[in-house]
């Protein structure tokens, strides 16, 4: 049994790995073979056997997850005696948290709209020109990369060494800084701006997937729209504002929605670039401090219903938007 | 696309009169009034001040890895070329110092990626095809409940899947992290995948049948060859998500060498020698290669499947 759980070596892992696979392969062929008989098998047991294991696992590790985190923000710190509302009182009254709070808000108002914004021009920049590709290539490229990553590649750009004399700057933003003769800051450790910095690599990650979705919404405007504009004398940043933005209207409010929510539940970034210190924590983030660090169970639950509830609104919109975009397509 | 044809013809009074040749001279037309509009130095201007800004952090950190540790502790990447000196040590301390010890990590982020791509995709596909093609009593509440559940932020069920992992005696295994993953990729991908399958033509299936085909031969033999495309849009979108996820790592693998994937490395790399940056950045790219070339190789698919599921979370 330990055999099947523990693994040290690099071959032990990969065997592991096929057991796993294989493991998976036989139990569903198994139950597949056992309903493929055509007629003889009533359909309630042959719709079963393909969706029970998805309402399995869906029911064990996602809706009884969900309900006992709901429950779980109503206890106390260790997970056991009842307290009402207290955790979320805490929350929205304590100063540690007004400012996780805070940060939250600037982060959801400030990546969506600046990221659509620079992706929609970029888009707009370099639709129909002869580097289109390689444009587009280098904008979405951030998107393959881990926020990890990100967050390790934007740490680089503020590093900070100290200003004295021999010592050089070796993060481009600080260097900039000295050319310009002005000194050098510590980007991550002031607060509040510190937060627009790591503002700033999300903004730098998402920008990529809002120029890439309005990108296709911009070329399928239909060709006679903008000819006709274009006879009533309309260029460039009228047409822009009066031809373009109004026809991809759906696809920006879908990118906007989805951008605030993958945004609300940002957390490798802070965590990898400030841990949440110097005043940069934000909800997602102070769950996981909450729950694995400080170990106040019922905080931590209170934190993740709240990302939760926040979310809802944002899908719900989201999908709604989703559904018109498709129709007008 | 059809309906635009004719049209186009109509308006188009410079372009020969009559159909695809008519839209291809208004493709070059509208190709060029975008050049005299790019022609304009400052638009241009922004757009490549704008590639640059995004390209920059990456790249600095790229020649940095591959500096030696005196020069970057000593200078900036921009002095490169006052003294090009390059080396791989950083890469081979990284990956086989005994205190980075990055190829351990590879291996797990292999290893957790693998399983955690297949089963989530496979179980999708018996669903959708559930939901698709068999008539069942609940069919659509149940769906609507299974797309309702996309909902859900991971962060709502970690706790309690580590409580009942850890009592199961998992806790700290590969098993636990391939069952979140797989669990929860699943609500998108049903969806996703049951949007492809809905648009199979009704009557191949149906022929199917009354050739006396059973619904999994349907599915083998008929459906999962039409559904490639889509199948590889979504893998290559739950590949990127699981291989750069920390935050599942991390909860159900913590730091171990035995188990954590390569995020869960850098991340803490970050925290505990944050100033070591010829490790750090050697380490990033390590972390960093298999989703680059992936995305460079794939990147159709890949735009594909990310903006499919874009709405994970």
């Amino acid at each position: 049994m330990d055999w099947l759980i523990n693994a040290g070596s690099t071959g032990h892992k990969f065997v592991l790995m096929f057991v796993a696979i294989l493991l998976f392969v036989v139990v569903m062929g198994a139950i597949l073979l056992a309903v493929d008989r055509p007629k003889r098998v009533p359909g309630w047991v042959v719709a079963a056997a393909f969706l029970g294991p998805t309402v399995i696992g869906l029911g064990f590790g996602l809706v009884y997850p969900g309900l006992r985190t709901v429950w779980g923000s109503l206890l106390d710190s260790k997970g056991k005696d009842y307290v009402g509302l207290e955790n979320y009182v805490r929350v929205f009254s304590e100063d540690q948290f007004q400012t996780v709070l805070r940060n939250t808000l600037m982060w959801v108002i400030l990546v969506p709209l600046l990221a659509t914004l620079i992706g929609l021009v970029y888009a707009v920049l370099v639709d129909r020109t002869r580097f289109e590709y390689l444009a587009k290539t280098l904008i979405f490229l951030p998107m393959a990369i881990s926020m990890v990553g990100a967050g390790i590649i934007w740490k680089f750009v503020y590093e900070f060494r100290p200003d004295q004399p021999g010592v050089n700057q070796i993060g481009i933003l600080n260097q900039l800084l000295v050319w310009l003769g002005l000194p050098p800051q510590q980007f991550l450790l002031s607060e509040p701006a510190n937060t627009l910095f790591l503002i700033a690599v999300m903004i730098w990650i998402q920008t990529g997937f809002a120029m890439t979705v309005l990108s296709a919404a911009i070329k399928a405007i239909p060709d006679d729209i903008v000819e006709a504009a274009r006879l009533d004398g309309l260029h460039g940043t009228k047409m822009f504002r009066f031809i373009t933005v109004p026809s991809i209207r759906p696809a920006l409010v879908v990118v906007v929605t989805t951008i605030a929510m993958g945004t609300l539940k940002v957390f490798d970034i802070v965590r990898t670039m400030t841990g949440g210190n110097f005043g940069t924590s934000v909800v997602a983030n102070e769950f996981y401090v909450q729950s694995f660090r400080i170990r106040d169970l019922g905080l931590g639950a209170a934190l993740a219903v709240i990302l939760f509830v926040l979310v809802i609104p944002l899908v719900i919109y989201n999908v709604r938007q989703l559904r018109i975009a498709e129709e007008i397509r | 696309m059809t309906a635009a044809i004719p049209s186009t013809a109509l308006v188009d009074s410079d372009a020969p009169a009559k159909g695809r040749t008519g839209r291809l001279g208004r493709m070059d037309q509208r190709a060029g009034i975008a050049r005299a509009r790019l022609a304009r130095p400052w638009t241009s201007l922004l757009a490549v001040v704008l590639a640059i800004l995004w390209t920059i952090p990456t790249f600095g950190l790229l020649l940095t890895s591959f500096r030696p540790r005196s020069e970057i502790r000593t200078s900036g990447w921009w002095t490169f070329l006052q003294n090009p000196e390059t080396t791989l040590d950083n890469y081979t301390e990284v990956l086989f110092g005994s205190g980075t010890q990055f190829s351990t990590f590879f291996v797990n982020s292999v290893v957790i990626t693998i399983p955690a791509v297949v089963i989530p995709i496979s179980l999708a596909l018996l669903a959708a095809y559930a939901f698709a093609w068999i008539d069942f009593k609940g069919r659509n509440i149940l769906f609507v409940a299974v797309f309702a559940l996309q909902v859900v932020p991971i962060q709502v069920t970690l706790i309690p899947l580590l409580t009942q992992y850890v009592q199961w005696g998992l806790s700290g295994s590969f098993w636990t992290i391939w069952l979140s993953h797989s669990i929860f990729a699943l609500p998108l991908a049903i969806f996703l995948l049951h949007n492809f399958m809905k648009d199979i033509p009704k009557s191949l299936v149906e022929a199917a049948r009354v050739d006396g085909a059973g619904h999994v031969t349907i599915f083998f033999r008929v459906l999962l060859p039409l559904l490639t495309p889509a199948i590889a849009s979504f893998a290559i979108f739950q590949f990127l998500w699981v291989w750069n996820d920390l935050l599942v790592a991390l909860t159900f693998a913590g730091g171990s060498p035995d188990v954590a994937p390569l995020t869960v490395r850098v991340a803490e790399l970050a925290g505990t020698r944050g100033a070591q940056w010829h490790v750090l950045s050697a380490g990033a790219f390590i972390a960093m290669i298999v989703p680059l070339v992936v995305f460079l190789m794939l990147q159709r698919f890949f735009v594909r499947g990310l903006l499919a599921g874009s709405v994970k979370g």
